[in-house]
């Protein structure tokens, strides 16, 4: 993209490398309780970039605060933990001056909906080139049980020892009004789903977001059974639309129907897992780049000193 | 190369100043005052263009109205031949437009200046003799060239032809101006605009001044041309020049003006400036960019700066190398948004949280600008350090000519270190400054490595092991000790020893230098540094301190609690030498020469902390 930078290496997947596996990605032991349900979302994660096999310097994980957000130090690749609520701007930054990278962000619904939620919101508008995985377990685990912006009214917390009183907000109709391009669900007890979500956010070109239900064993145990089978509860999968023809087609999800991802994101709880919504739209590493290509042609390509040049000249 | 063209007068038809009765000036300072509207900022800028041209030294100041749709306003320059420090005390010549313009400004006129008014507006009082006036029917005469409709727009126009003939300033460079101005509108636009020009440099003003001026000849011989520019332009085109190719801020007054021109620069460049959405994300994506490694810049103004402290906690743990412009300006809150001041230093030496040793930097004046940005590029990339430059607004928005630099010398080639780190590499470690290994880069160790807010070992893990934090937090403090033993030793000005020291920092040196001058001009024998680093600070201040009975420090913020400005306060921290005292103002404006030279002489005789500019500050 630049005249003035080396071309960063391409990635290109690993022609004489040794394959990319879980052994390899493999850094730090987890600090999560046992059971929390962010091991299961670590576990798919490995799958996802052994399916994916970018080379492994070319993968950047960062993070912001809160048990989810440890997520960088377990995962063997470039990466970060950055501050609360602060980590899509700055993966914005290494999306948006390296191309060559496969940026990942990771983090909790505190993280995301609350301190972080305005850069959601425009991270989101401006399409920026990354996948953000949320780790939603409706209570701040790092801090010990908090009342988080996703905790159900009357969730018992210690800053609601009475019952949370706030609405909650409503993930998916806060992503889905953020202009992501790319919107699925999932739940920590569902790998392979997990998988296919994470997989089909990494590939999407633009800003893609994962919500999963992760369960924070220690301090909101129980709370995503209704949507975990081995528990009792059921885990309703969005079909896609096949584009078959078929009359039960009709009945299929079109994921670049936003009308109809708003109406799955307000059927009542646990409501449905899968891909709510997908579009193309141009993103902001390639509209800068596109700036960048007209102004290059504008000035010839014309090198760094003789552009600064031209500019002193004109302040004569 | 020094300008082939000595001064002219009479090279057109319309030109018929006489040059047989020109007084010769040092140097002028010229305040046009009218309202914003009337485009006196065009002419402000057009005669600061001629001065560098001329190869005169130039320094504007401006009033911007505090209202968008304009207002009173005035624009002053002070041009001349020897080196022009500051705005001048006093104005030589007042252009005034309006009644009110003239009942605003003309005290602010020396005795025996001169009184320029347009007499369709302004009735002066007949009784005033303390300058000359000049009355010229601005308004009908620019109506009379250009036609009505000219009334608004051309008045501007003719008082730059006026001021030029007044000045003896070659007519073919205001034309050049002009065109080069306009040049891109329709051909009446310029037509008309060298028409009132012409009329304005026509008008026999030396019937009425009794003669004209010029200014001394410079001997600029072997120097590069001089260019002529604001001090947030020569930021912006430093921070170029330094290899910065990525940044991103929220926009402020005055820090604005520098992220414009960046993001329509720096795609020539093949980078790009990102309008983030507030000035924590900007922060954050200028630290995406500096993890990327890339050389960044965010910046912004006092309460944006506020905001970005988290971040810069962040970089200081993390050990990222990232410029912060922080355009200072009145506070606290949203305070005086277009005024000057220096009350932004303790945040940023000490902003934040936790033990974070950062670099600040301050420039001089608006070349210094340019070169600041350079050093603080040079320090972020060595040390791997968050860098903050702390300007101002009067610097920002100030004009001033000086020589172009020598570009082929300075501009450094941005440079993406991407090389395998060998197996032995350690992000953090305790030996070593760090220097990251940005993603991209095959780790050869296998081990990748992550950067972290956390407090870390070598390897960047996280630990709360309580030798390490004491470590770590010694290697960031001990980086930072040995670049302030690597700095350059401040340079004294006058005397070297003696009575007394001035201090200054920032935009209050040119004041301080020329009152350094006047002292020593009527025998007070007096020195002066100046410290452009002032975190860390430079080696050997002890030893100069020393050798003065009394070392005073002149800054624009507030005596404080203690009686001490904020660098003041740093440094008799620092030095513990009780010789360290206060000149102190808080009006929102820029030290006149005057002002400074009288805190002198209160401040000598007396036995407080400090003295404010303004004696009757408190309501005793
Ligand atoms: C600026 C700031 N404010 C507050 C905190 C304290 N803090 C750390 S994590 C956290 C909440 C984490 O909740 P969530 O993002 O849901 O992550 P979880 O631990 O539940 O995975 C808080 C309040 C902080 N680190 N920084
Ligand atoms: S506190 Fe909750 S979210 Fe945090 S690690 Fe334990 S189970 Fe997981
Ligand atoms: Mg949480």
């Amino acid at each position: 993209m630049s005249n003035s930078l080396p071309a960063a290496p391409l990635a290109q997947p690993g022609n004489q490398r040794a394959p990319l596996t879980k052994k390899a990605l493999t850094s730090d032991h987890p600090t999560w309780c046992p059971g929390c349900g962010d091991f299961a979302v670590l576990a798919s994660f490995y799958r996802v970039l052994e399916r994916l096999q970018y080379p492994q310097e070319s993968i950047v994980t960062f993070a912001g605060i809160g048990c989810s957000s440890r997520f960088p130090y377990f995962v063997n690749t470039h990466g970060g933990h950055y501050l609360h609520g602060r980590s899509l701007p700055f993966a914005a930054g290494i999306s948006l001056s390296r191309d060559d990278l496969h940026v990942f962000v990771f983090g909790g619904d505190g993280d995301g909906y609350s301190i972080g939620g305005n850069h959601l919101v425009h991270t989101a508008r401006k399409n920026v080139n990354l996948t953000y995985v949320i780790m939603d377990n409706f209570v701040y685990g790092l801090t010990k049980k908090q009342t988080s912006p996703t905790s159900p009214i009357g969730f018992k917390s210690k800053t609601d020892p009475t019952g949370a009183m706030d609405q909650p907000i409503n993930p998916m109709r806060t992503l889905l009004n953020s202009g992501a391009t790319f919107i699925a669900r999932s739940h920590a007890t569902q790998v392979n789903h997990m998988i296919e979500m994470m997989e089909r956010a990494a590939r999407h070109k633009g800003f893609s977001v994962v919500e999963i239900l992760s369960e924070c064993v220690e301090f909101y145990e129980g709370a995503f059974d209704a949507a975990n089978p081995r528990k009792g509860g059921a885990f309703p999968v969005i079909e896609l639309k096949k584009n078959d023809g078929t009359p039960e087609d009709a009945l299929r999800h079109d994921p670049a129907d936003e009308l109809a991802a708003y109406r799955l994101a307000h059927e009542a709880w646990p409501g449905k897992f899968g891909v709510f919504y997908e579009i193309n739209r141009p993103t902001k590493n390639e509209l800068e780049a596109g700036l960048v290509a007209r102004t290059r042609e504008k000035t010839k390509n014309a090198n760094d000193l003789a552009l600064l040049q031209s500019s002193f000249a004109r302040l004569r | 190369m020094v300008s082939p063209n000595p001064q002219t007068a009479g090279s057109t038809p319309s030109a018929t100043t006489g040059t047989s009765s020109s007084q010769t000036l040092p140097d002028a300072v010229i305040r046009l005052a009218g309202n914003s509207q009337d485009g006196i900022q065009t002419i402000g800028g057009f005669l600061a263009r001629i001065a560098g041209r001329s190869d005169q030294d130039v320094m504007t100041y401006m009033t911007i109205p505090s209202t968008i749709s304009g207002g009173p306003s005035i624009f002053q320059v002070r041009m001349g031949t020897g080196e022009i420090l500051s705005e001048g005390d006093q104005t030589d010549f007042l252009v005034a437009f309006y009644q009110h313009s003239y009942e605003a400004h003309k005290s602010s006129l020396r005795d025996g200046g001169v009184l320029i008014y347009d007499s369709d507006n302004v009735k002066p009082d007949p009784t005033e003799r303390r300058y000359t006036h000049v009355p010229v029917p601005i308004t009908t005469n620019t109506i009379e060239a250009v036609g009505g409709t000219g009334k608004d727009k051309g008045k501007n126009m003719f008082v730059f032809g006026l001021i030029g003939r007044v000045f003896n300033l070659n007519i073919v460079k205001l034309h050049n101006l002009v065109r080069e101005r306009f040049g891109g509108r329709s051909e009446d636009i310029v037509r008309n605009a060298l028409m009132a020009v012409d009329a304005g440099y026509a008008h026999p003003v030396e019937n009425l001044l009794g003669h004209l001026y010029r200014f001394e000849a410079n001997d600029r011989a072997g120097r590069n041309p001089q260019v002529t520019l604001d001090g947030n332009t020569a930021l912006a085109y430093g921070l170029i020049a330094a290899g910065v190719r990525y940044g991103a801020a929220y926009p402020i007054t005055p820090w604005t003006s520098i992220m414009e021109l960046l993001r329509s620069e720096l795609p020539k460049y093949g980078g790009t400036f990102v309008q983030a959405e507030d000035e924590l994300s900007a922060i954050s994506m200028a630290l995406g960019f500096a993890y990327s490694g890339h050389l960044a810049v965010t910046g912004s103004s006092g309460p944006g700066l506020s905001l970005k402290m988290e971040a810069l906690g962040w970089a200081v743990m993390a050990e990222m190398p990232l410029i912060i412009i922080n355009v200072q300006r009145g506070g606290p809150s949203t305070g005086l948004p277009t005024n000057e001041e220096q009350s932004d230093l303790m945040q940023a030496i000490y902003g934040s949280h936790g033990d974070a040793p950062r670099v600040v930097l301050a420039p001089k004046d608006v070349e210094d600008c340019f070169y600041i940005a350079l050093e603080a590029g040079r320090i972020a990339r060595a040390y791997s350090t968050p860098v903050i430059i702390l300007t101002d607004q009067a610097l920002a928005t100030r004009i001033e000519a000086f020589d172009e630099p020598n570009l082929a010398k300075f501009m450094v080639e941005p440079k993406l270190d991407l090389t395998p780190r060998p197996a032995d590499f350690k992000p953090y470690p305790l030996d070593r400054i760090t220097h990251h290994a940005p993603p991209g880069t095959v780790m050869e160790s296998g081990v990748y490595p992550t950067a972290t807010g956390l407090e870390h070992d070598e390897m960047g893990h996280p630990t709360g092991n309580p030798a390490l934090h004491q470590k770590m937090t010694a290697k960031r403090r001990e980086k930072l000790k040995r670049l302030g033993e690597e700095l350059p030793r401040p340079l004294i000005h006058g005397a070297d020893e003696g009575d007394i020291l001035l201090v200054s920092w920032g935009s209050t040196f040119g004041p301080v230098r020329e009152a350094s001058n006047r002292l020593n001009a009527s025998g007070e024998a007096t020195g002066h540094i100046h410290l452009r680093h002032l975190h860390p600070l430079p080696p050997g201040l002890e030893r100069v301190f020393a050798r003065y009975r009394q070392v005073f420090v002149v800054e624009i913020n507030d005596q404080g609690l203690y009686g001490f400005g904020q660098l003041a306060m740093l440094l008799r921290a620092r030095y513990a030498n009780p010789a360290i005292r206060s000149i102190t103002k808080s009006d929102g404006l820029g030290y006149k020469t005057r002002e400074v030279v009288e805190g002198v002489h209160r401040l000598k005789g007396a036995a407080s902390a400090s003295v404010s500019a303004f004696p009757d500050d408190t309501h005793s």
